[in-house]
């Protein structure tokens, strides 16, 4: 499909304008190269106006470094010009639509980050006297009051500091219950649609996995958790499940799995991953999860950044919630109580220890409080009808060209495909993936879930206006009738128009090179420190 | 509302496309007992404005460290972070990218990345580092978790100079997954003898320089007796910005680097985020838990980046994985890269100097109180002070005049008599003679 065919060229020109025309810098007008700043960086300059400490007598006592550390620097519009043009290298959800399934790549509001930037929030330390926070412990309390609500639960674990370590801190609640208990069982069930993360988590806690197959419909059947718990009675110390699951379907059966579950004395991890579908029409606590972790990086939209920082906070039932992790807020007579370490406890509550060192991701906080504020009871339905209404318009968009493995049935907040319609093209969903870079778009996350061939599962979010979406269908159903009328060169090497190629990910793997080594032939000493 | 693009009118004619009349028709497999009828019992939405108002008043509640003569350290320090370190990584095309799974429209990321890592690698002394933990804390535990992993053993054992916080990370997570630790008891001075805890049991010695209460610590013989019993050394730091004057922990013999990178490109927060730095040696790599960033080429020959050695992660190896860690610190990581940039090794070096000048200021003008003794020969920007009477008190007694003079080490080791009276005292380059003046005449006062 070529877009952008009305209006008149402004220069028409007698030859073809190519993009393989070379030019003397490397650069393609807007589009400019930038070398690493090791090759433009000097170690005379300084970014950063500092007076000279005055003469003082140092008290190192023997530690003071011989040489200072090899870093050159940039000036600051130096350093402005290097930052700027790598953005320019990245694609972003304010640049266009970010399909990512699982990952949630929705609008990220500017009000949050001007509220996390108040001096009151971000300028104050962790460790201040607590009668000079008491905002900061009121908004985590009025944030913690509304993941409670939301999600139907009796507690939450807030300092967790990304959905990893959430799932790390539930499942640690579970092992400390179970110890309560005088409990020791050893398996904890996983779905094969599960994320990585979830064995990750179960295995660093020495937990054996025990996986668990989907059904023909994508979901898993609570006959095949019962069979499990048979085989391993008396063993099962939990399951982690994700809900809505990696497939982008609702667990119909969830109930009937978490009584199972819990009638073998273990306890229901749900993954929230996938929260962003169901905020405002079903409470986890009504499903039967003892535990799940929130990603407010997802749900509740604090920007991605480029791999973090994300935020986990992890809601807890009744059973777990003694278990909860150091520091905890409680409900006391005069109000909210910030518990911070074990000489604070009273009856009954029984921390299994700490998850990190202060709060947690107090930022997060800021910006996931603004947005719920912002959205209220109603708009965070509303989003999350929307995130749901524009997967399955997708998904009917696209699904008598491109090939459902669970048939046409209705989708959560993302739809899964697999790559079945790709065969005998020559495409593979790599190629294909990488082809939907030169139209512009971002690709859907690919060979994910595993119980998936070719995986490809799309996640538009509520963010996408109807007709961005439209113009998303239409690509992608241009791209599925190139790739089956053999027209492989669009897709074979591809993508062609961003700033790189396909990257040599064997090379980089076979011999890591992992940071910048100074060329041996312009080797200099560095300066003395003192 | 004014982040949803849908108009009633789309949602109406999409709903149509799609075969139904009601959107709950799409909710059908959640169980009826367990819908939500109507709505949520929580405030209907507000208006930008509303929500700026609400978050400013309880921001306006608590007192912000530039507000004050502030001298809270602990784990986390007050410095300046130039404007333009703010305003780049809000660039959309930093803040709201995903972690570079697609490396041809993530460039950007992935060389600054590349570039942070070599910082940190340049910074530690060590020959590799990571894209970075969630926190120091944590990155701890993990470098305790790889120790185990790289020496078959799982007997960790922890100095008493080590910030308590992350004591309690590591035995917390060490008491869960079935290891051991070994840890000393709170050694305020840096006397401790550490070597005598080292045994052929010991997978990995974790000591803090400078300590938790300030004290600069000489890694080089623990580092030999580590060797010695075939346990790595893994050398833990809260505050980067002492790597600009003191010997790197990697020129010293650790085996494993890690620490907060807080202070470098990242404010106060309340706590969070913030970054963990990690690095290592070449040869442990395939040990090391979270992403890398390496360099490679494209179809073209281009040089380009992208994320590697994936097959120690989560996503590909599942049980089997170094660590669980997924999402980490990438804006934080940016900030740091940035600051690191402006500043440079000479910069470093410089800041580094202020901080300690400032701190030896400090030291003199506390001398100068009655009863007031600095336990600490060697720190560089914090040390411990004994005063003479519980700490606590003390900090609030400042507080109420305006004075944020520490952190007593009673509210991290509460319940150890011998700690009650012990004051954290931290001081940066933000800190003026006048800072250091209220100090003292507030805390005569308070101990008058």
């Amino acid at each position: 499909m070529s877009m952008n065919t009305q209006g008149r060229p402004s220069a028409p020109s007698e030859t073809a304008i190519t993009s393989e025309r070379a030019t003397f810098t490397g650069n393609k007008a807007l589009a400019m190269e930038e070398p690493l700043l090791f090759e433009i960086g000097r170690m005379d300059v300084c970014g950063v106006d500092l007076d000279e400490a005055e003469d003082f007598a140092p008290a190192l006592g023997g530690h003071a470094r011989k040489a200072v550390p090899d870093l050159p620097a940039l000036t600051e519009p130096e350093a402005m010009r290097h930052y700027v043009r790598l953005s320019s290298k990245n694609y972003a959800i304010d640049a266009g639509l970010y399909p990512l399934g699982s990952c949630t790549m929705k609008h990220n509001p500017r009000l949050n980050e001007k509220m996390a930037r108040l001096p009151g929030f971000g300028d104050v330390h962790p460790l201040q006297p607590l009668s000079t926070v008491t905002g900061a412990v009121d908004l985590i309390a009025e944030l913690a009051h509304w993941l409670v609500t939301m999600t139907g639960m009796s507690a939450v674990a807030m300092s967790p500091k990304a959905g990893a370590h959430g799932e790390l801190c539930g499942m640690m609640a579970i092992k400390a219950a179970h110890q309560a208990a005088g409990r020791d069982p050893k398996i904890v069930l996983v779905p094969e649609s599960a994320h990585g993360t979830n064995p990750a988590t179960a295995a660093l806690l020495g937990y054996k996995v025990v996986s668990i197959e989907a059904r023909e419909d994508g979901t898993v059947d609570p006959a095949a958790v019962k069979a499990r718990i048979a085989e391993h009675a008396g063993d099962i110390a939990g399951i982690m499940l994700t809900n809505p699951n990696t497939c982008g379907l609702f667990e119909r059966d969830i109930i009937a799995i978490a009584e199972a579950i819990h009638a073998a004395d273990g306890y229901f991890y749900c993954d929230g991953a996938n929260f962003n579908a169901i905020v405002g029409k079903a409470r986890p606590g009504d499903l039967g999860v003892d535990a799940m972790h929130i990603n407010l990086h997802k749900t509740f939209s604090t920007p991605h950044g480029g791999g973090g920082p994300g935020a986990g906070p992890v809601v807890l039932s009744e059973r777990l919630a003694p278990f909860a992790p150091l520091p905890f807020l409680r409900k006391g007579e005069g109000g909210i109580e910030w518990v911070e370490t074990d000489a604070e406890l009273k009856d009954g509550e029984q921390p299994f220890g700490r998850m990190t060192a202060f709060h947690g991701q107090m930022g997060m906080y800021v910006r996931a409080l603004a947005y719920m504020k912002s959205h209220g009871a109603d708009g965070l339905k509303q989003a999350s009808e929307d995130a749901v209404l524009n997967a399955n318009y997708v998904r009917v968009g696209l699904q008598d060209l491109m090939s459902l493995p669970f048939g046409q049935r209705w989708c959560m907040h993302e739809v899964l495909f697999d790559d079945s319609f790709l065969k005998d093209t020559g495409v593979t969903t790599l190629d294909f993936a990488k082809a939907m870079i030169d139209e512009g778009y971002h690709p859907m996350t690919m060979y994910f879930p595993l119980v998936v061939h070719g995986a490809m599962l799309i996640e538009p979010t509520e963010s996408e206006s109807r007709a961005s979406l439209d113009l998303f269908i239409a690509t992608m159903r241009d791209l599925v009738m190139s790739a089956q009328k053999g027209e492989t060169d669009r897709f074979k090497g591809a993508p062609f128009h961003a700033p790189r190629g396909r990257l040599d990910e064997t090379r980089a793997a076979r011999s890591p090179v992992l940071k910048w080594e100074r060329p041996a032939a312009t080797a200099v000493q560095p300066q003395a420190a003192e | 509302m004014r982040y949803l693009p849908l108009s009633d009118t789309d949602r109406a004619d999409m709903l149509a496309r799609v075969g139904i009349s009601d959107v709950d028709e799409i909710f059908v497999d959640i169980p009826k007992s367990a819908r939500i009828d109507g709505l949520l019992d929580l405030p209907r939405r507000q208006s930008e404005f509303a929500v700026e108002r609400d978050l400013t008043r309880m921001a306006g509640k608590n007192v912000a460290a530039s507000s004050v003569p502030f001298f809270v350290g602990a784990g986390a320090y007050k410095h300046h972070v130039p404007a333009s370190v703010d305003h780049l990584i809000q660039r959309s095309e930093f803040l709201t990218s995903y972690t570079p799974y697609q490396p041809e429209v993530t460039q950007g990321t992935l060389q600054y990345l590349f570039e942070f890592q070599t910082q940190v690698a340049a910074l530690t002394g060590m020959e590799v580092a990571n894209a970075s933990m969630y926190d120091g804390s944590t990155g701890t535990a993990e470098a305790v978790l790889m120790a185990h992993r790289v020496t078959r053993r799982n007997k960790a054992v922890l100095s008493g100079g080590l910030h308590p916080q992350y004591r309690q990370v590591v035995e917390g997570l060490s008491a869960m997954a079935g290891d051991r630790v070994a840890a000393l008891p709170a050694d305020p001075t840096g006397t401790e003898d550490i070597l005598a805890a080292i045994d052929d049991e010991t997978s990995c010695v974790v000591v803090q320089s400078p300590s938790f209460y300030g004290q600069l610590i000489d890694l080089k013989p623990i580092a030999e007796k580590a060797h010695a019993h075939g346990a790595l050394l893994i050398a833990v730091f809260t505050e980067v910005v002492s790597l600009g004057l003191i010997e790197a922990p990697g020129e010293q013999g650790a085996d494993i680097v890690v620490g907060e990178g807080q202070s470098i490109g990242n404010g106060l927060n309340f706590g969070g985020p913030y970054v963990g730095l990690f690095a290592t040696r070449q040869k442990f790599i395939r040990q090391m838990p979270g992403r890398l960033c390496g360099e490679t080429v494209d179809a073209n020959g281009k040089r380009g980046f992208v994320l590697t050695l994936s097959t120690r992660e989560q996503h590909i190896r599942r049980d089997k994985a170094t660590s669980n860690i997924c999402t980490n610190s990438g804006l934080c990581c940016l900030a740091f890269t940035i600051h690191m940039t402006l500043l440079g090794g000479n910069g470093l070096a410089k800041l580094a100097r202020i901080n300690h000048a400032n701190a030896v200021k400090l030291k003199g003008a506390l001398d100068g109180v009655a009863g007031v003794s600095v336990l600490n020969d060697a720190f560089f920007n914090e040390f411990t002070v004994k005063l003479p009477k519980p700490a606590a008190e003390v900090v609030e007694a400042l507080a109420a005049k305006g004075v944020l003079g520490g952190v007593p080490v009673s509210r991290l080791e509460p319940g150890k008599a011998e700690l009650a009276d012990l004051l954290l005292v931290a001081s940066s380059e933000v800190n003026s003679d006048e800072d250091r003046a209220a100090f003292v005449a507030a805390l005569k006062e308070v101990l008058a």
